[in-house]
Formats: C-alpha cells, structure tokens, sequence
C-alpha cells in the first residue's frame, strides 16, 4: 500500500462535492471537495505499490493546462486500471459541475 | 415474466451499489446520509495491516420516509471487502437501529430495513468486528418490538456468518433468486467437510441448498421477489402496510428444534429432503 500526493495549478473552486465508485477489486472510490481557489491537491491511497508514475502521467494528461476546478481530491484505490481511474474521475467531475 | 414490454424496463436492484440502493427504496427527497463518506468514519485498523480503507466503511446509512413512513435504511457495501462487516461499519447499524427504537419510545415510528450483502465478520478486526454484530442482534431484537426492522438479502454476496443470525432476528426477511443465505459460506464448509459432502464450485448445489428460493420454500424468509426495483420497493411497503401479528422466528425455537431433532444427517441432503423436513412432512 502506498500514499502519493500531487498538485496542479486550478481555477476557482467547485460548488458541490461528489463521491463515486467503491474500494471494490480493480475499481476505485474518489471523493472531491471544493478546496482552495487555484489549486488542486490529490491524494492517492493505493494498493498497488511503486505506481506513482504511472499516477502521475495519467493526472498530468487530464489535469496540465486544463484549468480544472479547484479541489481536494481523495483516492482510495483497489488495483483500478489507468482507464477506469479516468473514467471515475470524469464521473465524479462531471457530478461536481452538475449545480 | 412474459411480459417483454416489462423485462425491458425492469431495473435490477442486485446491480445497484449499497448507496444506490438506498437511494432507490427511500421516497424521493426525502434521503439524508448518516456518517456520510466525507465524515471519514474509516476503520482504523485495514490502512494498518496494509489494506485501503474505505471512506464509510463499506456501510451506507440514512434516514428518510418509505411511503410517507419514517424509516432508517443501511446497506452493506458487497464489494468493499466482500461486504465484511467491521467494527464502524457494525456500530454505524447499531447506532442507527438504537436511533430508531429511541425514536420509537419517544413517539415516532421509525422502522429499519436492512440491506445485506455480508460474508460477516470482517477478520481483520476479529473480536471488535464480532462485538458489533452482536449489538446489531441485540438493536434489532430491540426495535422490532416498536416496528417492522425488514432484512433484504437481493445478492449476489449473499448473507453469512454473524450478520445470517442478524437476518434471522429479523421481523421479516426478503430474498430474490440470487440471494444466498447461511451460516457458513460454500468454501468454509467444503473446507471442513470435504469436498464429497459439498463441493463449494458446484453452484447449482450450492444455490439449492441455501439459495432464496430453498429458504423461501422451506420457510426461514417471509418474501421471495424478483430481482426488480419496483417489485422489491412494493414488497417492503406492502409489509410496512399489513407487518401482521406472527411471533418472530427466533421465538418459535421449540418448533425448529424440534424439526431439526427428526433429521437424519446420515444420508446425503439434498433440496427435496432439506424442504420436507422444514415443512414438516417427514418422519
């Protein structure tokens, strides 16, 4: 098990929260709330041990120049492929922006 | 079933996740989260011996209106460690059910249902994990003096282990064809039988013998329903309407024992003769 953390430069924060999926094997729980104007903070609980690359590539594709919302973002991982990362997070993303 | 305009557009509720399902039974509007994932009531003991936790536990609970009655549903998270049930998870139900009886005494009709999909106890937390299953036995035997405490097992984890005891103690039970109930899983017993008394990768044995439409037959649940949203929302709000006035099934002991007394465990069981025997047809 290991914890890895990331930043990414953001716009103002989101208006609601939003908790998708489920700590179930080869799936994911994500959890977003609002966080502070211009950043947002991840932070990865995983299963799976020497994957911060990995982690890192898929964030960097999704996240750098994007101007995404602010927000503090929680993962709790069970072995999720990097497609299914992606697609919780645009599940969860999609939730947040839904006023 | 024939109907195909009704199979189309039927929702199965054995698909839908724990929140999801708690979601589909309450009355719309009226679903507030208790201990929500972002109160971060997580066990304190899986990050320790290296295992993600999650953010509630792996239970859901709320409270809400079923059919413009008060009620208080939890759901077991079957996919988060086999829907293991742990010291949080377990103290979130009790706390929930204690809530309801509280409600009861001080005037308001809470009632509970209770969406299983558990192997039990979850092993990583032993004795706190068993002690919490306890007090869920001992909250539901309290509050269904107040009101109906309704168990729902739809599947596919089925329900074993400490929490079929908790189904068991009840007021009234619903399974769908999926559902499996008992107190050992399939492999605990083919572990230790053998696997010439039960072959726990054989599941249309496995299914005869503990499935929901056996426990329904053979009497131990009240409710067999289709794996349907709407038909399984209607069922609980048909028994809310009419609970009835039987004595619970862990008070009529001396008539299971008594069944339980002309069993002969020498020849192999089988469906057929596990249903006469509870039915009561069998020397």
């Amino acid at each position: 098990m290991e914890t890895l953390s990331f930043e990414f430069p953001a716009g103002q924060p989101a208006r609601q929260r939003a908790q998708v999926g489920c700590v179930g094997s080869g799936d994911l729980e994500v959890l977003l709330e609002p966080g502070p104007a211009g950043r947002l903070n991840i932070q990865v609980v995983t299963s799976v041990n020497g994957s911060a690359e990995r982690w890192r590539h898929l964030f960097e594709r999704m996240f750098a120049g994007a101007n995404p919302p602010a927000l503090n973002v929680d993962i709790h991982d069970f072995g999720a492929t990097p497609g299914v990362v992606r697609l919780r997070l645009e599940q969860a993303l999609e939730e947040v922006s839904n006023v | 079933m024939s109907d195909l305009n009704a199979l189309l557009h039927s929702r199965s509720f054995v698909e839908l996740g724990a929140r999801q399902r708690v979601a589909a039974l309450l009355d719309r509007g009226s679903l507030r989260e208790l201990l929500d994932p972002f109160a971060r009531i997580k066990s304190p003991w899986l990050e320790a011996q290296g295992i993600v936790a999650q953010a509630d536990d792996g239970v859901v609970v709320a409270k809400g209106t079923l059919g413009g009655r008060p009620a208080v549903v939890a759901a077991i998270e079957g996919n988060f460690q086999g829907g293991s049930l742990g010291e949080v998870g377990g103290a979130k139900i009790a706390g929930a059910l204690e809530l309801a009886a509280e409600d009861n005494r001080n005037g308001i009709p809470t009632c509970a249902v209770l969406l299983l999909e558990t192997g039990g106890v979850r092993l990583q937390e032993a004795n706190l994990g068993l002690a919490a299953i306890a007090e869920v036995q001992a909250a539901i035997v309290e509050l269904r003096q107040y009101q109906p405490v309704i168990g729902v097992v739809a599947g596919p984890v089925g329900c074993f282990g400490g929490m079929s005891i908790a189904a068991a103690l009840c007021s009234h039970l619903l399974v769908t064809r999926e559902a499996r109930l008992g107190l050992n899983g399939p492999q605990v017993i083919e572990q230790e039988a053998g696997l010439d008394e039960y072959d726990s990768r054989d599941r249309p044995f496995i299914w005869s013998l503990t499935g929901g439409e056996q426990r329904f037959a053979c009497g131990l649940v009240d409710a067999y329903v289709a794996d349907d949203v709407v038909a399984i929302h209607d069922r609980l709000l048909a028994i809310l309407e009419q609970p009835g006035e039987a004595l619970p099934r862990s008070r009529q002991y001396a008539r299971f024992l008594d069944l339980l007394g002309r069993y002969d465990a020498v020849p192999q069981a089988d469906a057929a003769a596990v249903r006469a025997l509870y039915q009561g047809d069998q020397a």
